[in-house]
């Protein structure tokens, strides 16, 4: 695995997806999800709001990191924040 | 509607999920390790954070490279789709004509990315080349190699010409899909040439539209052999989209971090649009079938 060049943040970033994946997958074999309509212009899956929510995020990461002089891990806490609000209301 | 949710249907998808992974994950995973390190060789790498991304952020070159690939990619979309409906429009609908304007219109199609170029580059010569030296004949100074609006002009054309004849054949079958019947009741009404294509044929050919433009969109925001052959980028940077930018900066300075940075920045864009594209289409045949079982 030396070729992947890991490093001690990024294979905790891909642990966390993994993480996020897998609990979906238990989330919804035990509680299907039911598509509806919160916020967002359009009606939504738990998947689909939670892909809108990481997509987003990775834009205000890269908004954070290239235009203001904050640490990353504001970015990061924010857009924590940002998927549990889009998740439960989104 | 009752539809069966059985999990078997995941093991058949596993086979294509072993190959992706292999194929697009696992090097997408190594880039993100490439954009958060100065990578010298196997041995000597140095955590950056996320340096490279502010430079890239911030670097004007590549800014000017995007700037430039969505001028690019909304103006040869804004020619090609209305110039491929009013082809498919025009074309023959049966009879031997039908098959021969099919097989001229898709000769285009047929012909690889970087002999299109190179066939662009001969054609707009102006010492041998016909376009070149036509214009020239005409008393304009044609030069794509000094002038980057001819430079533009010869690109966008050069794409117009390549792939027109795709939104053509989509909305050509789109078309021939409408039954006859619609037009019937159009003679019926008297209905002017432009009611039948404003009220019958365009919304019939929405679908098409919309998997048209997200197939142009994004191969035009990754072109990079044809402008690469063509013009070479120049002149200066004038013709430098993303992708020649980043090539230039992976492969000819072997900056793999900065380039593995902006490989991160220009993935996400080209999902957040084909997300929106995506979600545009599915969201337009949801309000049809609504519409449907309300009239019913």
């Amino acid at each position: 695995m030396n070729w992947m060049v890991w490093t001690l943040p990024t294979a905790g970033f891909f642990s966390a997806i993994a993480v996020i994946l897998a609990g979906m997958t238990v989330w919804q074999y035990f509680s299907p999800s039911i598509e509806r309509k919160g916020f967002l212009p359009i009606s939504t899956t738990r998947g689909d709001r939670l892909f809108i929510g990481l997509l987003t995020s990775a834009f205000f990461h890269l908004g954070m990191i290239g235009f203001t002089e904050f640490h990353v891990l504001v970015a990061t806490a924010l857009s924590v924040v940002w998927v549990v609000v889009l998740m439960r209301w989104g | 509607m009752n539809k069966i949710e059985s999990n078997k249907g995941w093991l058949f998808v596993l086979p294509v999920f072993i190959v992706v992974a292999f194929s697009a994950v696992i090097p997408l995973m190594t880039v993100v390790n490439y954009s958060v390190q100065d990578v010298f060789d196997a041995n000597t790498r140095f955590f950056t954070g996320t340096e490279w991304y502010r430079t890239m952020l911030n670097d004007p070159q590549l800014q000017g490279a995007l700037v430039r690939q969505f001028i690019f990619s909304f103006t040869i979309l804004a020619i090609e789709v209305p110039l491929g409906i009013l082809v498919a429009l025009m074309m023959p609908k049966k009879g031997w004509q039908a098959s021969l304007s099919l097989v001229l219109v898709s000769l285009p199609l047929l012909i690889p990315l970087n002999v299109v170029g190179t066939i662009w580059q001969i054609f707009t010569r102006t010492d041998i080349g016909l376009m070149g030296w036509g214009i020239r004949e005409l008393g304009y100074a044609y030069n794509i190699s000094r002038n980057s609006g001819d430079a533009w002009a010869t690109i966008i054309l050069m794409d117009v010409w390549h792939w027109t004849p795709l939104i053509a054949l989509l909305c050509y079958s789109g078309l021939r899909a409408i039954p006859e019947a619609y037009y019937q009741a159009a003679r019926i009404d008297r209905a002017s040439r432009w009611a039948v294509f404003r009220y019958i044929q365009l919304p019939k050919l929405t679908n098409v539209l919309v998997i048209g433009v997200l197939i142009r969109f994004m191969d035009s925001f990754m072109i990079y052999a044809e402008p690469f052959v063509l013009t070479g980028g120049g002149p200066g940077s004038s013709t430098t989209f993303l992708s020649q930018a980043l090539t230039a900066m992976a492969i000819g300075q072997f900056d793999l971090g900065p380039a593995a940075a902006f490989s991160i920045i220009y993935f996400l864009i080209i999902l957040a649009v084909s997300f929106v594209f995506y979600t545009t289409i599915m969201h337009m045949q949801k309000d049809k079938t609504t519409q449907k079982t309300g009239d019913s």
